[in-house]
């Protein structure tokens, strides 16, 4: 095993590798004409029915027709995301990770759009985990709607073609004289019409057109795409069916707890095994070395029992004997500490230096100063960490409730020894990311113990192991200063960003200051510059990496600047993101950051909220925007303040430039939900390290927001622009909570500069 | 050996009487429904009703049940309350990640039966204990009037 100290690097390399990755949503690519024809059987396709396949992988977008296509169990593979059976049903794979962002809803709309399929008569189905087939099977940075929107439009198209062809071929007709509508195919001049399903067959045997000849509709011929849908899963939700990674129940299931050392780094000399083997329903305990690597397995004690109830209870009895002498001793109190202090020595070495800001700031008519500053923050989503596994017959098979399966096959391949192409993973419902499944780490240990348990094993992290070993967002601090010219423009903007690192040279993963905030900054004069503090405690993507935070801090101070110049808010934002500043517009093609679509959402959510009206004493509208997640993005807040610091907040506005809506009510519920989650990591959230461990260990002590306190509306609007589409998962997310700031300023005249807020004596009123 | 009523079936359980009724519906009656959570009664994701009443199921040992019936959200939607919150649920397309809905699902229907006319504060109190971590209070609150509203 490597030294801790490079461990803790190599596990952040990776981690920050894979943001980056995550989050580059590709510019549109054509995808490669036919290539080799081969045979991709989607798991229980032999049943009835008939099985269309496409494959889209790698190098091939390849019809298939089945060697076994003799009987009436006959599978034909043409797409491997559609299935039609005789019937009419149209069965629709998704391909990616459900985690309550709604693709697995969203997909199917996408696909059922292009195929002109009656939505009544599909049923949506969870793939496997198949990158050669699928390409890329992860959810995370709000790309899975972008990554796949060719994708799956083409499948759709794709299999709608050779529909078509079956039934020209049939009725002797031309392919452009056939139009389908609602599963069905009619040829309006001889008056005949046949549905999907007494065609497929046929279809299936059709040569499988070139992805590039496929003419995909236009906005205006849509039928499906951009209306409200109900959840695919919904009647299982609520009526309780096992969909998520918890609910695996398998024949002779053993049950398995798995202990880490409470400070990250920690490794075990011992435990009392005799006493914990002894233990009621406990089966086995053992130790794992692990790799070392926090997203893969950090050594640990696993306990083998009949029952989670028995994995707890033994886990309550374990004393192990920590090896401490690596491991993290870090508090977050002290990191606090050290910012402040060092905050206003703005560092030699800028990382960013356009203009001259010294001649800014010489020139100003107004400055101004601040200190910002935010806590690490935990992702605890309601589904626990969990993952079954069973090693049998050289496979290890796998149910995984992850943002990223396809990316912990490998990992889990390295932990297990064995080849990847040795693992079968089936995908679950996901009980909530929110960033954290990104990283597999609680699937490998499942790998890694299932390997020493000769029956199936469901590994269950309690909610104080998650909270415990998260890879938090990242506290940070950061220093402003500010110019503004004689014209009331912002000038200047210097920034020192105190942050951590792993590896001593570059940001942790999620620590790094996200390139989205320069663009909409555009001061013509701009300085930045980074202190990075040692960090042993993983650090990670958490739900807007980056901006989740750094827009409170950035759109807070830019409030601070348009009150310095004495302009209109709205007026002064609308001023800086339409400035011309070479040096800070996207080097990069595919950021699709625009002023313009910028300037529609602010104008739009100013609209709407009533911007400019007067309010009651105490009360304040504050407004901020972002652009996040190729999202633009504008927020507003109206709310009064009492005595006591209790919030009430009367109305949120969000309004959102996505491009293309594909399922409204889906849709809504991102923005509705994004704007809850911020305005509760707003108020409440915080994770403090003392000695390197954690000290919130449950929901009690990290009082994420409940009911009533929730506000009663909150107004979502769509300005549906003719770009392509992108996620909804994260952009609701950042401009929140500098809205919430800047409306607490209008209605008290306090500048909060800190997160949470209840840190500062605010709450929320029910 | 206990005996438990859970959904109108009688099961006899030879399991020691300190285990929480949760992990007896989850990992040896298969009923998955009712979800884990914190274990500790902060999240109210392990919902289910116990004589009729809304009760944390990951505190409530199965010797302590007593005769009491339990009603899981496997079989919620065969009470007339059960049934019109689901069906709200779905119009209303509540649910995001949909972990937290069973328990959610469980307290609404819980304050129907007691209230079939909850306001806006009476909503507050029933579903206070359940947290949501998508951030759908929202459409719960209105999942909730309108069920309400179809309440004879």
């Amino acid at each position: 095993m490597a030294d801790t100290r490079s461990s803790f690097a190599q596990s952040d390399a990776y981690l920050s590798a894979l943001i980056r990755e995550v989050r580059a949503a590709p510019a549109a690519r054509a995808l490669p004409a036919i290539g080799r024809r081969t045979l991709f059987k989607l798991a229980g396709a032999g049943a009835a029915g008939l099985v269309l396949g496409f494959r889209l992988g790698d190098a091939a977008f390849a019809a298939e027709v089945g060697n076994d296509n003799t009987a009436a169990s006959q599978s034909l593979a043409m797409n491997a995301f559609i299935r039609i059976a005789p019937d009419n049903t149209i069965t629709i794979y998704s391909k990616a990770p459900e985690i309550g962002q709604g693709i697995k809803t969203s997909f199917g709309v996408i696909i059922a759009e292009e195929l002109d399929a009656d939505w009544n008569h599909v049923v949506m189905e969870q793939a496997d985990i198949n990158p050669k087939v699928y390409g890329y099977q992860g959810a995370g940075g709000s790309t899975s709607i972008p990554r796949a929107w060719d994708q799956l439009r083409q499948a759709g198209a794709g299999a709608k073609a050779m529909l078509i062809a079956a039934a020209a071929e049939l009725w002797g007709v031309d392919p452009s004289q056939i139009t389908a509508k609602d599963s069905v195919l009619t040829h309006a001049a001889s008056g005949r019409s046949a549905p999907y399903g007494s065609l497929a067959v046929a279809a299936a045997n059709m040569p499988v057109p070139d992805p590039k000849s496929l003419i995909l509709k236009t906005r205006g011929q849509y039928r499906l795409i951009g209306k409200r849908y109900r959840g695919v899963d919904d009647p299982k939700v609520v009526s309780g069916q096992p969909l998520f990674g918890i609910d695996v129940q398998l024949p002779g299931m053993v049950y398995a707890s798995y202990t880490k050392c409470p400070a990250a780094g920690g490794k075990v000399r011992s435990f009392n095994v005799d006493e914990i083997k002894a233990q009621r329903g406990v089966l086995d305990a053992f130790a794992l070395n692990g790799t070392g690597l926090s997203v893969e397995v950090m050594p640990g004690v696993a306990i083998i029992a009949k029952d989670t109830w028995s994995a707890f209870q033994a886990k309550d009895k374990l004393k192990v004997d920590w090896d401490l002498s690596e491991a993290s001793t870090e508090s977050s109190s002290q990191f606090s500490a050290e910012a402040k202090k060092i905050a206003a020595d703005f560092p030699k070495k800028p990382d960013q230096d356009v203009g001259d800001m010294d001649k800014s700031f010489a020139n100003a008519v107004k400055t101004a100063e601040a200190y910002y500053d935010y806590p690490f923050a935990a992702h605890v989503p309601l589904e626990p960490m969990n993952a079954t596994a069973h090693w049998h017959d050289g496979v290890l098979e796998m149910w995984v409730p992850t943002q990223q399966p396809d990316r912990g096959l490998p990992l889990i391949a390295k932990v297990a020894g064995i080849p990847q192409e040795n693992i079968v993973m089936h995908q679950t419902r996901v009980g909530g990311g929110f960033g954290r499944r990104l990283i597999n780490d609680y699937t490998c240990e499942a790998a890694a113990i299932a390997q020493k348990v000769n029956a199936p094993v469901k590994l269950q992290w309690t909610r104080e192991d998650d909270f415990s070993h998260d890879f938090y967002r990242p506290a940070g601090y950061h220093q402003f200063k500010g110019a503004i010219d004689k014209d009331g423009r912002i000038d200047a903007w210097q920034e020192h960003f105190i942050t951590f690192t792993a590896d001593g040279k570059k940001e942790a993963s999620g620590a790094n200051l996200t390139d989205n905030l320069k663009y909409s900054i555009k001061a013509p004069n701009l300085r930045r510059a980074k202190t990075m503090f040692r960090l042993k405690i993983p650090t990670g993507p958490w739900r807007a990496p980056g901006d989740n935070a750094q827009v409170f801090a950035a759109q807070s101070f830019m409030h601070e600047l348009s009150l310095a110049s004495g302009r209109d808010h709205v007026a002064f934002l609308l001023d800086a993101v339409n400035r011309e500043v070479p040096e800070l517009a996207p080097k990069d093609k595919s950021i699709n950051f625009s002023p313009k679509r910028a300037s529609d959402v602010i104008k739009l959510c100013a609209e709407k909220a009533g911007w400019g009206k007067t309010l009651p004493k105490g009360s304040g509208l504050g407004l901020a925007w972002c652009y996040s997640h190729a999202g633009h993005v504008a927020q507003a807040v109206e709310l009064s303040v009492d005595a006591n610091k209790r919030i009430k907040v009367e109305r949120i506005v969000v309004v959102l430039d996505v491009g293309p809506v594909i399922d409204m009510a889906g849709s809504e519920a991102q923005a509705q939900g994004a704007s809850t989650d911020a305005l509760s990591t707003a108020i409440g959230l915080k994770i403090t390290i003392e000695n390197g461990r954690i000290q919130e260990q449950n929901y009690n002590a990290y009082p994420i927001l409940r009911m009533p306190f929730a506000p009663m509306t909150i107004e979502p609007y769509f300005i549906q622009s003719d770009n392509p589409p992108t996620g909804m998962g994260e952009p609701a997310f950042p401009a929140l909570a500098p809205a919430l700031g800047n409306a607490i300023f209008a209605a008290t005249g306090e500048r909060v500069r800190r997160l949470p807020l209840r840190d500062l004596g605010y709450s929320l009123a029910i | 050996m206990l005996s438990l009523t859970i959904n109108g079936q009688s099961h006899q359980i030879d399991l020691p009487e300190d285990m929480p009724l949760l992990w007896v519906l989850r990992d040896h009656l298969n009923l998955v429904g009712t979800k884990y959570g914190c274990g500790i009664a902060q999240c109210g994701v392990c919902t289910v009703h116990v004589g009729g009443k809304p009760v944390r199921s990951c505190q409530l040992t199965i010797g302590g049940v007593g005769t009491r019936a339990v009603v899981t959200i496997e079989a919620i939607g065969q009470t007339p309350n059960g049934a019109k919150v689901q069906q709200a649920w779905m119009e209303a397309a509540v649910p995001q990640c949909g972990y937290c809905q069973a328990g959610q699902i469980m307290s609404a229907t819980a304050l129907l039966n007691f209230n079939p006319h909850p306001d806006d504060s009476d909503i507050d109190a029933a579903m206070a204990g359940n947290l949501c971590r998508c951030g759908t209070y929202i459409r719960i609150r209105q999942a909730i009037k309108n069920a309400a509203a179809k309440t004879a």
